[in-house]
């Protein structure tokens, strides 16, 4: 009856895991354009200033990086845990947490050329991060809270702490009443890696990040039991995997990271504290984490064109007037196309009618 | 004013902030009841917020402000249904796409309207009762949303309690399987279910953007998305409790503000913090119980179901 048919795959096919999110890439520039030529723009133009622009320079270059580090970072935190069904979608109060402790650290240490400064200050933002998501942790082990929603009202609380403290308490007294804390130190900043760019030190710690994640997650027992997990709970019950111990470990590893990357943010681009220290990467994060299919290489690739999509919707904002917000249309359309894609992963899709026939008598 | 005059003022203000929960809450209840987790209210309250206020402050009329809110709601939660529902797509990962995009989507649709002014909602006070000592003013002095939001509780509670429709519709939460086999349609139900959902989302958008604060600006939601669906498990899916649960929240931020205004030591950021907290740990001790909420959480919630071909 239906034009449509969904058949079940006896096996999840390798080949459309990794062809869906490039189909889903396609279809969100076909959109992207038929939005673009409804607002009166040239879609070609758009496109041009969009995609192309951004990166026609070193510089350029050197900003898709520097953006895609905290998201890289963010993300495979989070993949840990979307593979175990833990679904922390607090990585932005984690990120201000982190931020919070890491700049803590910059400004209670005025004695600005203590070579130990930055190190204590990333430390700082992976406990500050990690602990901001022990709370979630805690309440889904111990009261059974589901941490989608903790994890949640958790960032807004971070927020409003980061948004106290640079108004209040950590308000620079020289700074024309503004709400931001004094710069950092030399000392208390990341230095720059590639001249002519913004590329810093920082950068540096997702890619090892990727690289200890997929040990994690492909090659260790631990890895193994947070699929288990993920897929069969009620297998991973009987085979003895600890799911309170699963529980913490993805939500400290993604809580840690988020909060790396906040004081890298703060020790990076930023180089002091500011009410918003995020244009939403923690958000942004989850849907790097789904577009990488949750796999560390995928998560790396899906990291530099989330990020492009960031530059380009400032870079249309310039050039065309538009506002920055639609990056955030275009990754939730990259997101929907990509989920909606998924379905070839498990299923077949079959057009026409229905070619069960009733059994001969 | 008299400290009687206050405290009536205070629980009106308490039902107006109560409101917008109330209808979210209630439509991701039934979208629940049928199984469906949908994790998008934020992001279809922005939506429908947004195109409450550009149809209201371009027409003139708040009443299509209000169906075009509704509209909205509906079409993203539409959205949401092909692909869990047809499609087969996680929940879990579409409800937060929903909310990421709605987010986006309406600060990029509102991006001419922040300073736009419209009328807003005038309150409509029910003849003889709104001259009822105190009473008449916290209750029935209110705008027709406010009414609606409890209408809509009562008739909800009342359909899935007592209805059969309502009964079939819990059916596809708790055993999809035995309802299909009985010949129910599941998949019509939910996406019903999950339309509903989104319309009262909407609706709860619009009453932030038309009757609330009469404007539109970026996030104006703050949150109330995510605290309807953490009111849904503090009702532990009954409309009744949901309504409570709404006005409760609402009261906390009322106080929030009143505590604010009369200067307090504590600076307004950290009070701010207060609903937040709030919904935390209202959501560990109610769910503490673990049995509780096994008992009445729909057994099937957040699980796609396939019919058999």
């Amino acid at each position: 009856m239906m034009l449509l048919r969904l058949e079940p795959r006896a096996e999840a096919s390798r080949r459309a895991r990794v062809l869906a999110p490039f189909l889903a890439a396609a279809l969100t520039l076909v959109c992207g354009g038929v939005l673009f030529a409804g607002l009166g723009y040239d879609p070609l133009v758009a496109f041009h200033a969009f995609f192309i622009k951004p990166v026609s320079s070193l510089y350029g270059l050197g900003e898709v990086a520097l953006k895609a580090s905290p998201l890289l970072l963010i993300a495979l935190g989070l993949a840990v845990g979307f593979r175990a069904n833990v679904w922390n979608i607090g990585a932005e109060g984690q990120l201000t947490m982190g931020a919070i402790a890491g700049g803590g650290v910059a400004l209670a240490c005025p004695q600005g050329d203590a070579v130990w400064l930055l190190p204590a200050m990333i430390l700082a933002g992976a406990l500050g991060g990690g602990a901001w998501a022990a709370i979630p942790a805690y309440l889904r082990t111990r009261c059974n809270a589901s941490e989608i929603l903790t994890s949640l009202m958790l960032s807004y609380v971070a927020l409003l702490v980061l948004s106290y403290l640079v108004h209040g308490p950590w308000r620079d007294p020289q700074g024309f009443n503004f709400p931001q804390s004094r710069q950092f130190e030399d000392a208390a900043l990341l230095p720059i890696l590639v001249e002519g760019t913004r590329v810093n030190l920082g950068c540096v710690l997702p890619l090892a990040a990727l690289a200890a994640v997929w040990l994690l997650l492909e090659r260790s027992f631990i890895g193994f039991q947070i699929k288990v997990l993920g897929l069969a709970p009620g297998a991973a019950r009987y085979a003895g995997f600890k799911e309170t111990r699963l529980v913490w470990l993805s939500l400290l590893l993604g809580g840690a990271f988020a909060g790396i990357a906040g004081s890298a943010e703060v020790a990076g681009p930023i180089g002091q504290l500011l009410p918003r220290i995020s244009p939403g990467y923690g958000f942004t994060a989850i849907i790097v984490a789904f577009l990488g299919q949750l796999h560390p290489l995928g998560i790396l690739a899906a990291s530099l064109l989330v990020a492009l999509i960031y530059l380009g919707g400032e870079s249309v904002q310039l050039s065309l007037g538009l506002p920055p917000a639609v990056a955030g249309v275009f990754q939730g359309m990259l997101l929907f196309f990509l989920l909606g894609c998924d379905v070839l992963v498990r299923y077949r899709v079959r057009f026409g009618k229905s070619r069960v026939t009733a059994p001969t008598p | 004013m008299n400290e009687l005059d206050l405290a009536a003022a205070v629980l009106a203000a308490t039902l107006r902030a109560g409101t917008p929960l109330v209808l979210a809450s209630l439509g991701e209840l039934v979208s629940e009841k049928s199984g469906v987790l949908n994790l998008g209210v934020e992001g279809m309250m922005l939506t429908g917020a947004v195109a409450g206020f550009i149809a209201a402050a371009a027409s003139g009329s708040t009443a299509l402000g209000i169906a075009a809110a509704l509209l909205a709601g509906a079409a993203l939660a539409l959205l949401f249904a092909v692909l869990t529902l047809t499609l087969q797509a996680n929940q879990v990962a579409t409800g937060l796409a929903l909310s990421i995009f709605g987010t986006g989507l309406s600060a990029f649709v509102g991006r001419g309207y922040v300073d736009a002014t419209i009328a807003g909602l005038p309150p409509l006070a029910i003849p003889g009762l709104a001259r009822l000592p105190l009473i008449g003013s916290i209750l029935f002095d209110q705008d027709i949303l406010v009414y609606v939001s409890v209408g809509a509780v009562a008739a909800v509670h009342l359909f899935l309690s007592r209805s059969r429709a309502g009964l079939v519709l819990r059916a596809a939460g708790e055993a999809p399987e035995a309802a299909h086999a009985l010949g129910y349609p599941v998949i019509r139900l939910r996406y019903l279910a999950v339309l509903f959902g989104g319309a009262m989302s909407g609706l709860a958008g619009a009453y932030l953007s038309l009757a609330y604060t009469p404007m539109w600006t970026e996030n104006m939601s703050a949150g109330r998305g995510w605290i309807a669906l953490a009111l849904v498990v503090f009702a532990t899916w009954k409309p009744l409790r949901a309504l409570l649960g709404a006005y409760l929240f609402g009261g906390l931020t009322i106080l929030q503000l009143n505590i604010q205004g009369e200067g307090f030591a504590l600076p307004p950021d950290l009070l701010a913090t207060l609903p937040y907290l709030a919904t935390v740990a209202v959501l560990a001790l109610i769910s503490r119980d673990v049995r509780r909420i096994r008992l009445n959480a729909p057994a099937a919630l957040g699980k796609p179901f396939r019919p058999p071909a």
